[in-house]
């Protein structure tokens, strides 16, 4: 069996702390129903500069630049203490700043929705012209000089139709239609997170042409595996981001579809990407996402109450590139798939043994023969002032009991344990975004180097939170170096035909 | 606490009285099942859900306190587990402090 690889990964960040306060869900909400509160007048003094996000530890170990096992080393609170070597470019992708950002947005919508001022316009058309990840491979760029709005225009579509505003350091920008009059799915709010989602996750897929052999030409199939849902009332959430966003970069031999499991979408869609790849259906396949608006400053509350900064400030996003075992990249194992199974039940053991454990046992496998575990990597500065705890250090003390419930470990080793697989979590409150896959760029290099030999990434979704069932899920798949072995072990029908044929030819001359 | 919860365990409490009616707590982290403890006894403490400013009275455990009192083949299936990797102390702490 010849397995498929992971070739490459891109990362991008994109800070946006005026949709924080304008567009996240949190924010929104107080400002509907107690516009006067204390939590509302703290934010402007609880934001970060683009400087903060570029220097901090976390957003550094996404992008690429530092090992989220750095992070260690890294006096806490990471936010008071920047990074004295950050910078906006990493090595699997960089950090944006907000400005872009609108412009990504205007550029990448095709229903003349996004409306940005004149000024603000042209001088952001030059920058992303300029951009060498964007001006290089979107084929939509022209679109950013299309329609410039009047400020006038801007503030009476934002009072009469609906519109929402769009601003920068405070000052109204441009806007975001709605996309039909009276359709609930197509409101400027849906519209807003949807071309949020968009915008990024295109960045992003033009990042990875950026950073590695990939073009976007020989793509063949898009996996779109981010939290929004697109669709008009008839359809709601239909689809299809994928070749939405593939048309922004080009993409033109590529087709493409939606997979949503909350944050367990990313680990369901890396299988089914492997799937396709080693069926040979396609040969290159993206799987990527962009970021949620609505998530921003979802915690915002405790941390200020706690008085730390607004963490919650930027969008992730990523893409992951699965292609044919050229011999050399990592493999992923699709014959050790662990699936939370509508039977498993619920409790955290259960889910454990269903999603880590028995894949391993199936394989022959212990805890003990993965180097590196990758859940939640959820920022624990962004989770623990919330009440939720360290995310990534509980999933990892849960591994290891059930490796000491299993007497693969002693009990006394469960410190030991964690710090052996683990890592700190680096990736910001997105939803789907921290779920397993952040780590693939550093698996890729670790494993390449040697530094490991087996990595498993696990995906967890709260499936509750639709409210069409309780079942939780959770998938899991393992990634190893290559032995450099391409081809394929199985021998077809004409392969034994022959065989046969010349040991009774032998045997019928040895009768002779 | 979730503000639907604090509708459930409100209507509960209006159907069954505080006399014949215990919450049980999962929560993974001390502080979040302290503020349970708290909203089902003395209220919402966030005075966001239905639970804000209404005194239910309701104690609360913890499923780590009730050990004794489940079939140890199901406590040992279900919870063992998280039992080895919670700060179980702190959680029963924090809890028992509202029912005092």
């Amino acid at each position: 069996m010849t397995f498929p690889v992971l070739r490459g990964t891109a990362y991008t960040l994109v800070h946006t702390p005026d949709i924080l306060v304008h567009e996240g869900k949190l924010q929104e909400e107080e400002m509907r129903n107690s516009p006067d509160s204390d939590y509302l007048k703290a934010i402007p003094d609880h934001l970060r500069t683009f400087k903060d996000v570029v220097g901090y530890g976390p957003n550094q170990a996404y992008i690429g630049n530092i090992h989220p096992r750095d992070l260690n080393d890294v006096e806490k609170p990471w936010y008071e203490h920047p990074l004295k070597d950050a910078s906006t470019e990493g090595k699997f992708g960089s950090i944006m700043d907000e400005d872009m950002f609108f412009g990504c947005m205007k550029a990448v919508d095709m229903f003349d929705l996004v409306v940005l001022e004149k000024s603000f316009q042209d001088k952001i058309a030059k920058k992303m012209n300029d951009d060498p990840v964007i001006g290089k491979y979107w084929v939509t760029l022209d679109k950013v000089t299309d329609n410039p709005g009047k400020m006038d225009d801007i503030k009476s579509l934002i009072a009469d139709k609906a519109a929402k505003p769009l601003y920068l350091h405070g000052e109204l920008v441009g806007c975001v239609k709605r996309a039909h009059e009276f359709d609930a799915a197509l409101t400027a709010d849906v519209m807003f997170e949807n071309l949020v989602s968009k915008a990024s996750a295109a960045y992003v897929l033009a990042e990875l042409f950026a950073k590695t052999e990939l073009t976007p030409e020989g793509v063949d199939y898009l996996i779109e595996c981010s939290e929004e849902g697109c669709g008009d009332m008839f359809q709601r959430a239909g689809g299809n981001f994928a070749k939405s966003i593939g048309e922004i970069c080009g993409c033109v031999n590529a087709t493409g579809s939606d997979t949503r499991s909350f944050c367990a979408g990313p680990a369901h869609s890396m299988v089914e990407a492997s799937a396709l790849v080693q069926a040979g259906v396609y040969s290159n396949v993206v799987v990527l996402a962009g970021g949620s608006s609505a998530k921003l400053g979802m915690n915002g509350k405790d941390h200020v109450k706690k008085d730390q900064p607004l963490l919650e400030d930027c969008l992730g996003a990523f893409a992951i590139h699965v292609g044919e075992n050229d011999g050399k990249s990592p493999v992923i194992r699709t014959d050790i798939v662990g699936k939370h199974k509508i039977g498993s039940g619920a409790a955290p053991q259960a889910i454990m043994q269903a999603i880590v454990a028995d894949p391993l046992e199936s394989a022959g496998m212990t805890i003990k023969d993965v180097d590196v575990f990758s859940a939640e990597m959820q920022n624990p500065e962004i989770t623990v002032p919330a009440g939720a705890g360290d995310i990534p250090t509980a999933n990892y003390k849960m591994i290891a009991a059930l490796g000491i419930m299993k007497k693969v470990f002693a009990r006394d080793e469960l410190n030991q344990v964690v710090e052996k697989i683990g890592m700190p979590g680096f990736v910001p409150t997105q939803g789907h975004i921290p779920s397993g896959v952040p780590f693939l760029g550093h698996a890729l290099e670790m494993i390449e180097n040697g530094d490991i030999h087996r990595t498993m990434i696990i995906g967890k979704g709260s499936l509750f939170l639709g409210r069409l069932t309780n079942l939780f899920d959770g998938i899991s798949f393992i990634v190893e170096a290559n032995d450099g072995h391409v081809g394929d072990d199985s021998i077809d029908k004409d392969t034994v035909r022959q065989m046969i044929a010349e040991s009774m030819r032998k045997f019928a001359d040895s009768l002779k | 606490m979730d503000l639907e919860n604090q509708q459930r365990i409100k209507d509960l409490a209006e159907k069954y009285g505080k006399d014949d009616l215990v919450v049980v707590l999962g929560g993974g982290e001390a502080e979040a099942c302290g503020l349970a403890a708290e909203t089902v006894s003395t209220g919402d403490p966030t005075f966001a859900g239905p639970l804000a400013g209404v005194q239910l009275g309701l104690s609360a455990y913890h499923m780590f306190e009730l050990k004794d009192e489940v079939d140890p083949a199901v406590y040992e299936e279900q919870i063992s587990m998280m039992e080895m990797v919670l700060d179980k102390d702190a959680i029963i702490k924090e809890v028992q402090e509202y029912r005092a």
